[in-house]
């Protein structure tokens, strides 16, 4: 039974990333100005037949439905469109850019998970103490903060004035590494390069920290809520008048049910992270996807802005996908 | 002899229109004691009124232009610093321009943006969302389903994407802010409003002959309007971080009008001559959207203790 309500939520999925590919395509269509210009990135730099030509080459002669349809049709294939400023299909150029993006992600996501868990944990447990109030008004400032700002005052302290850390890129231009995932931290452990190893990682603390901050916030408050309703539970007394330690009440009992909602708030946070992926990836020049899309801007490339949105929207629409099932297995209670 | 009412109706609504106001008064100054028991909230919602007045006596209360200044005074630094005077207090940016300033200007760009993409969100959502939970059927089903569409995009990546195509500027900020704002307000509304629907309040005032207009805005929006009042105070902040993002990506207010999130971006390039450049306007932000969800919160937990999220 619950392997058909996953599927039944899975199918429901498909419709929604047609509706946003929709969306996406009515942004090119919303924009003023001549389409094959806006498609070229660039007017004026060709001439009134090549235009017509392009112009039924990009199907914009023929009905907005049929230009829909080709649309949509491509999408599926897995055709998002040709970048005519980079001089190269759009899918090419995400698949480039994506891995760094993801590296980073998963940073932040770990960042996060190691300020968050002991805070929240230890907030509950000790509540009203001096750590509880100092550790949520250190949650809520890293909430009110915006990404960009943090991260310069990040570059300001640790690479400016301590040269501890790099400010830029993903890797010094004196280290080499093979690239097999594209991941430089697994890169260099599959291909046993220690040098490349310390120098990603040291690459990858300060903007994963500056993107982890705001979730780290949430997830600690979260937690902390939840640990705090689940340690008034009954079974919670039970465990402790059975002699149970305050370790094993805790971390065994209290821990694995107060987890449950904060995975899902982990699960929504994704969006912000991917949000805020473009956002740092400015500040600290990371070759990521988000960057790639601000410089798209800029550049007025709309079929990879469009191509990029679309990405990120679906990845959005899966990971939530994915956080509803996980919760139905961590929540026996709950059902899609 | 008895006095009839030529309109019984009308009379009707304008006594509970006195009642109203009257209860709305006293909930307010019960409101008001609250506060005064919750310090930290009552000093955040301080801060706000202290940038609100800032940022609409602007002129009044700063001694220079916040678009002109002398190169000969560029990067000036802070007054309590080697080189620094107090007519700079805060210092100065890469054209000599009083940072200070630039920053109580950009208060008024940030409050606005911030406030009329709130605004222009409850409005939206609430209309919609009210009339979606009221009348159900194919309306409430091609609302939700076209809010659960835009729920699918991030909600920075969705405005980045509009910014792109439309262009920067004020208005385009305002209008990226508020289509994918009103979703949320759009579906508390319809919530409260499902819930509202069926008490015996609207069973009567349906029967005194009232419309279906009247009824949702007279009798069941003061109801809900709370709950739409305390959710916009908490989302007020995040749309100004939005705000100062895409100023610092260079899609949202365009220089020389003074925005936080450009002054960032400016700053960025002379980290280490000029530090101040960039952390004082982010330190603006900071303090104002902490004020105003500090006091957002607070609001929250006297008011509607059920939108707690957590």
């Amino acid at each position: 039974m619950k392997v058909v309500k996953i599927l039944e939520r899975v199918l429901t999925t498909i419709p929604i990333m047609f509706g946003v590919a929709i969306i996406v395509f009515f942004f090119v269509r919303l924009t003023p100005g001549d389409p094959v210009d806006i498609m070229l990135g660039r007017s004026g730099a060709v001439t009134a037949e090549e235009l017509d030509q392009l112009r039924h080459q990009f199907r914009l002669d023929k009905p907005l439905e049929v230009q829909l349809w080709y649309f949509l049709s491509d999408a599926v294939r897995g055709n998002l469109g040709y970048s005519y400023v980079r001089n190269k299909s759009v899918v090419d150029l995400i698949a480039e850019r994506l891995p760094a993006t993801i590296e980073m992600t998963l940073g932040a996501l770990l960042v996060s998970l190691i300020i968050a868990l002991p805070i929240g944990i230890f907030s509950a447990v000790r509540q009203n103490s001096l750590l509880d109030r100092s550790s949520m008004a250190g949650a809520f400032l890293g909430i009110s903060m915006p990404s960009f700002w943090l991260g310069i005052i990040l570059i300001l302290i640790f690479a400016v004035r301590l040269h501890w850390l790099p400010a830029q890129s993903r890797l010094s231009y004196d280290v080499q590494l093979r690239e097999v995932t594209g991941l430089y931290v697994l890169d260099s452990l599959l291909t046993r390069n220690m040098p490349a190893l310390v120098d990603s990682l040291k690459h990858l603390v300060l903007p994963s920290i500056t993107l982890g901050a705001g979730v780290a916030g949430i997830v600690a408050r979260v937690l902390r809520s939840s640990m705090l309703e689940v340690l008034r539970s009954d079974y919670i007394k039970l465990a402790r008048a059975k002699g149970a330690t305050e370790w094993q009440v805790v971390m065994k009992h209290a821990l694995r049910n107060a987890l449950i909602p904060t995975v899902t708030v982990v699960g929504l946070q994704v969006g912000v992270l991917l949000g805020g992926n473009m956002i740092v990836e400015s500040v600290f020049s990371w070759p990521g996807l988000g960057r790639l899309v601000v410089d798209a801007i800029f550049n007025r490339d709309f079929p990879l802005i469009q191509g990029s949105v679309m990405i990120y929207a679906i990845t959005f629409v899966l990971v939530n996908l994915v956080v509803d099932i996980m919760y139905t297995y961590l929540n026996p209670r709950i059902t899609l | 002899m008895a006095v009839q009412a030529t309109h019984p109706i009308k009379s009707g609504w304008y006594h509970t229109w006195t009642i109203r106001l009257r209860l709305w008064w006293r909930g307010l100054v019960e409101l008001g004691y609250e506060l005064w028991q919750r310090p930290i909230v009552l000093f955040g919602g301080i801060v706000v009124v202290a940038y609100l007045l800032a940022a609409v006596f602007a002129e009044q209360v700063t001694a220079h232009s916040p678009a002109r200044g002398s190169l000969l005074l560029r990067f000036q630094p802070p007054a309590w610093e080697a080189g620094g005077e107090w007519a700079y207090p805060l210092g100065t940016d890469d054209q000599g321009r009083d940072l200070l300033t630039r920053i109580i200007f950009g208060a008024r760009v940030s409050l606005a943006v911030g406030l009329l993409s709130v605004g222009i969100s409850v409005v939206v959502g609430t209309a919609l969302g009210a009339a979606a939970g009221y009348y159900r059927g194919w309306l409430d089903e091609i609302l939700s389903r076209f809010s659960d569409l835009l729920l699918a995009f991030p909600f920075l990546i969705f405005a980045i994407g509009v910014m792109a195509f439309l262009g920067p500027g004020f208005a385009n900020l305002i209008l990226a802010l508020a289509f994918k704002g009103w979703v949320e307000f759009f579906r508390l509304a319809r919530g409260e409003m499902l819930a509202e629907r069926t008490k015996e309040y609207v069973d009567a005032a349906r029967v005194a002959g009232l419309g279906h207009v009247s009824i949702i805005a007279s009798e069941i929006l003061p109801n809900i309007i709370q709950s739409v009042f305390v959710l916009s105070t908490l989302r007020l902040g995040s749309m100004i971080i939005m705000e100062a993002s895409l100023s610092f990506l260079g899609l949202g207010i365009q220089p020389p009008t003074p925005a936080w999130g450009s002054m960032v971006a400016v700053g960025r390039d002379y980290l280490l001559t000029a530090w101040w450049v960039s952390t004082f306007p982010g330190l603006a932000i900071l303090l104002l959207v902490m004020a105003i969800n500090v006091f957002g919160e607070g609001l929250r937990d006297i008011l509607d203790p059920r939108l707690k999220i957590e």
